[in-house]
């Protein structure tokens, strides 16, 4: 097929942008949508044209590098795909297409489609983690989850913190991915000692590198390509909350 | 070239233990005046920079990802073994350590994966603690699953993302060392050579992958843990950035490099669909527990299959070939990876293969389906029935699934000795990137288990034990104004100038494609003396073309990801070359090593154990020059080595 595609182009993080226009053709429907860009690429380079910088690597719908807002959607029309596994046959002949990169302030544009998502990795340094010192664990079936628990905790885990739900958030939220990662963790036995600490540590750094408020719009869960259900949020208040009141009254 | 694998004395199942406590310790208080570079932050370099930053040590972590989560772990699926005996079947460490060297059709060092079986119970433990969220049954305890070349349940999982849920599990760990500042952590930045002090590795220089910035970084010891170097073929299961760079690199500067050619195809990926494809997607092994798989017995009819004249379905049971379970009638479609992919490779080149490409071959779950019923099937593969449908346009359930091998892991890598330390002193080697555990062929769910094995139980006392033996006194001296850097980066800086201003016609991609093909027709599944030479041919052609008629649009102070490729590609075509005369200079079939010329009446591996039982370690002597062989010899004292038969 034949396709009109609208990119977004910004030569670095300090110079401005603009859309430019592009046409590919014998695009096969069982393209992926990154190959369909790969095949643009080559065609620029024949023309010595600069190629468009996009972020990707497994191509699997894991690594969550992948990261372009399709037609204004984030990972584009398909429920629960991320770019990389959307596949061309969803799109016409003919299609004019939209390609921007995510857009928020805490995630600068660094090159054309690719943006910084390092705020992301400071949310998880400030307390996204259990402290277990290698070789100090206890054997494992010494802690038994009930599976239901183990089963939410996991359906949490599964974030692949590709930053859809923030870009888009029209306050640019990181709500839900903290509340994911909260939840995983602070759901677990093994998890509960730290409980109220990486509640707060978490949403402080938040705040700190510049995302927004949630005012529970719900874009987010509904272009999370791994379908990371809104009650995190709730759990992660629920979690901030008592922690923030055991601090007013103990510390 | 010194190939001491420096095994302790003592017992098997000794060993480890003793040399733990001959080992040196560094004191505390001395720990912070080492620095220590790890490359890579999958499970491997995850887990040795926490535990190393953990121990009090000052760690510098390098990933070319945007964070150290996306790691090309990330994407495993099926699961990790251990040695737990939770399901009472009788698992032991013995029995993994035997099923591992036996796996590896007798091409590993048994005091190595001794060991690896001997920690994988603790890795579990680990994990557990961290968080990471195994499936469990309902009274709360670990659930297992089996997995292809074992008959013990004893692999761990979660759901089918466990790659992923074990290296958050290291990153979370990662993160609490970079929050508490013992970890400085490196994104974005492609570690492009490394540097030696009177032959011990003490930094590395890299290019900073945002602003192009070349820089130097100094440590007492360095630990390589960058992954596989799949992408040799173009097309594999592998992440688009895994690359042989860091290895080769290392390489060029002295260290061994053991048994390239041992490649693992995995037999269950779906099937190429174009020209246009610059990835493979790995459909779970575990499929293979309740799928069949076939093909027409007769050619005619596949053809029929492959035009869309005939549905798939409609074929009777006597015009079906299903040739695993005829060949292999004890482990029928659970066959090892390496016999499997074969045996798929053989039908096809019948021109009995499906796909519309003749490429492919069956995987049936219609009789699954109609002795559990539907539903039993979608609770055991919904997710990655779904993904197939994603990415194919077709239901499973309805029309049999297609599936071809790919690409998938390499068990070469740089040569370790028992310490994971290479033939450069200072110089680590962990996870897919050294060649340690799995001789010719990788077992399923041991890469994970050999990762964190090395990241989290080996390297930390390892690497203490060479520091301590270095002795304080020469801690820092690794001056990054030295002639040894200053030099190394100007050829790293040369090397990209290079690059650039060849100003040819075809980009980086056209060239990698091309390698792709080469080295997969060559030197893929099959191998015989003549496509070797011929390869070898191949590619110093290309190796021409490519100096000559590269293109690499932009410039080197920016994201450039052409550079980039262009940079990995030369790489790969070099190391190509050495994994092909590897390949010619093994006379026997093993494993992911099939010569053509070395097999049985019957069509399986034929080993010659009198003369090809060693590691074969390549030394590099100069650009232009032929590389040399060494070999360490493979002893075997604990298991009888044996035909391995899954017939
Ligand atoms: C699709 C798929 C499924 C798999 N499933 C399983 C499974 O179920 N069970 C199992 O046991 N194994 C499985 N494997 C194999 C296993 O995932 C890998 O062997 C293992 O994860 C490798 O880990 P690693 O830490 O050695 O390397 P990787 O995870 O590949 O990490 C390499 C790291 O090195 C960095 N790096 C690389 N080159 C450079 C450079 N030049 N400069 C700077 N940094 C660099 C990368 O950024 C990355 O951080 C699977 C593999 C694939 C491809
Ligand atoms: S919550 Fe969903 S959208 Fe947000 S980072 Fe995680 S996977 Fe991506
Ligand atoms: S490229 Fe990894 S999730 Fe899309």
């Amino acid at each position: 097929m034949r396709l009109n595609l609208k990119i977004w182009r910004q030569e670095s993080g300090q110079a401005s942008g603009r859309f430019v226009d592009y046409m590919v053709e014998n695009i096969s429907h069982d393209s992926s949508f990154l190959e369909m860009l790969d095949t643009l690429n080559e065609e620029l380079i024949k023309k010595n044209d600069l190629p468009v910088s996009f972020d990707h690597d497994c191509r699997e719908g894991i690594c969550g590098m992948c990261s372009l807002v399709i037609n204004g959607e984030p990972h584009g029309p398909e429920k629960a795909t991320t770019t990389c596994q959307l596949h061309m046959r969803h799109f016409r002949d003919g299609d004019t297409i939209t390609i921007e990169p995510w857009r928020a302030n805490a995630f600068p544009v660094v090159k054309d489609l690719v943006t910084d998502r390092s705020a992301f990795d400071s949310i998880m340094q400030a307390g996204g983690f259990i402290t277990a010192r290698t070789g100090s664990a206890v054997d494992a079936n010494e802690i038994p989850i009930a599976k239901g628990i183990a089963d939410k905790a996991m359906d949490a885990a599964a974030c692949i913190g590709c930053g859809a739900c923030v870009a888009a958030c029209p306050n640019a939220s990181a709500m839900l991915f903290t509340g994911a990662k909260v939840s995983h963790l602070n759901r677990l036995p093994q998890g509960k000692p730290e409980k109220e600490r990486r509640s707060i540590l978490m949403v402080s750094a938040m705040d700190k590198a510049g995302f927004g408020g949630c005012t529970n719009i719900g874009a987010c869960e509904s272009v999370c390509p791994k379908s990371i259900n809104l009650d995190v949020i709730s759990h992660l208040n629920r979690d901030y909350q008592g922690a923030s009141m055991k601090r007013i009254f103990h510390f | 070239m010194n190939l001491d694998p420096k095994i302790p004395e003592g017992p098997l199942s000794q060993k480890w233990s003793n040399h733990k406590f001959n080992m040196r310790l560094v004191n505390p208080a001395n720990r912070r005046k080492y620095n220590i570079i790890v490359v890579g932050s999958g499970l491997a370099g995850s887990s040795a920079a926490a535990s190393l930053a953990e121990q009090g040590y000052n760690v510098s972590c390098f990933c070319y990802q945007d964070s150290p989560r996306r790691a090309h772990s990330i994407a495993a699926q099926g699961g990790i073994n251990a040695a737990k005996n939770y399901q009472n079947d009788g698992d032991s460490i013995q029995r993994l350590f035997y099923d591992t060297i036996k796996g590896g059709d007798y091409r590993s060092r048994e005091a190595n994966v001794y060991r690896l079986a001997e920690v994988s119970s603790n890795i579990i433990d680990q994990c557990v603690a961290q968080g990471v969220p195994f499936a469990r049954e309902y009274g709360g305890l670990l659930a297992n699953r089996s997995f292809g070349g074992a008959q013990v349940s004893r692999t761990f999982y979660a759901r089918g993302q466990t790659g992923q849920q074990l290296l958050l599990g290291a990153y979370s760990s990662l993160n609490r060392q970079i929050g508490a500042g013992k970890v400085k952590m490196y994104t974005r930045h492609e570690m492009l050579d490394l540097v030696l002090i009177h032959g011990h590795a003490k930094g590395i220089i890299v290019r900073n992958l945002i602003t192009g910035k070349i820089s130097r970084h100094a440590a007492d010891c360095v630990v390589l843990a960058s992954g596989g170097y799949g992408n040799v073929f173009y097309l594999s299961t592998n992440a688009q950035g895994c690359n042989v760079t860091a290895t080769f690199r290392a390489f060029k500067r002295g260290a061994g490099f053991a048994n390239p050619c041992f490649t693992q195809i995995h037999p269950t990926c779906i099937p190429v669909h174009g020209e246009d494809q610059a990835k493979l997607t790995l459909m779970s092994e575990s499929l293979r527990n309740d799928g069949r798989v076939w093909v027409p017995k007769s050619k005619a009819v596949a053809e029929k299959i492959r035009s869309g004249i005939l549905d798939p379905n409609s074929l009777a049971e006597c015009d079906r070939d299903y040739y695993l379970e005829r060949k292999y009638p004890s482990f029928g479609n659970l066959a090892p990876r390496d016999i499997s992919s074969r045996s798929a490779n053989e039908v096809c080149l019948e021109g009995r293969g499906v796909a519309s490409t003749g490429l492919g071959v069956y995987l049936d779950f219609r009789d699954a389906i109609s002795r559990d019923g539907e539903q039993v099937i979608r609770e055991r593969y919904g997710n990655l029935f779904e993904m197939y449908n994603r990415i194919t346009g077709e239901d499973p359930y309805c029309k049999p699934m297609m599936i071809f091998p790919a690409v998938h892991y390499t068990m070469g890598g740089l040569w370790v000795d028992y310490n994971l330390q290479s033939t450069i002193p200072g110089l680590f080697v962990a996870g897919e990137a050294n060649f340690s555990d799995h001789g010719a062929n990788r077992l399923g769910a041991s890469a994970l288990m050999q990762g964190l094995a090395d990241g989290y139980f080996v390297i930390p006392y390892t690497v203490g034990n060479y520091l301590g033996e270095l002795g304080i006194s020469q801690a820092g001296f690794n001056d990054i104004k030295s002639e040894a850097f200053s030099s190394t980066e100007s050829e790293v800086i040369k090397r990209l100038e290079d690059l650039i201003s060849i100003k040819g016609t075809r980009s980086p991609r056209s060239f990698h494609k091309e390698l792709g093909k080469i080295i997969w027709d060559h030197c893929g599944m099959e191998r015989s003396r003549k496509s070797l030479e011929e390869a070898i041919q191949k590619l110093d052609k290309l190796k021409i073309d490519f100096e000559k008629d590269l293109r690499v649009v932009g410039h080197s102070k920016t994201l450039n990801a052409e550079l980039e490729r262009a940079g990995r590609v030369s790489d790969f075509i070099g190391f190509g070359q050495l994994m092909c005369r590897d390949a010619l200079m093994r006379e026997e079939s093993c494993g992911g090593h099939f010569r053509k010329e070395y097999q049985t009446n019957e069509g399986e591996a034929l080993r010659d154990d009198s003369k090809y039982a060693f590691v074969g370690v390549w030394e590099f002597l100069g650009d232009g020059e032929e590389p040399k062989m060494h070999k360490e010899p493979l002893c075997f004292e604990n298991v009888q080595l044996g035909t391995r038969s899954y017939k």
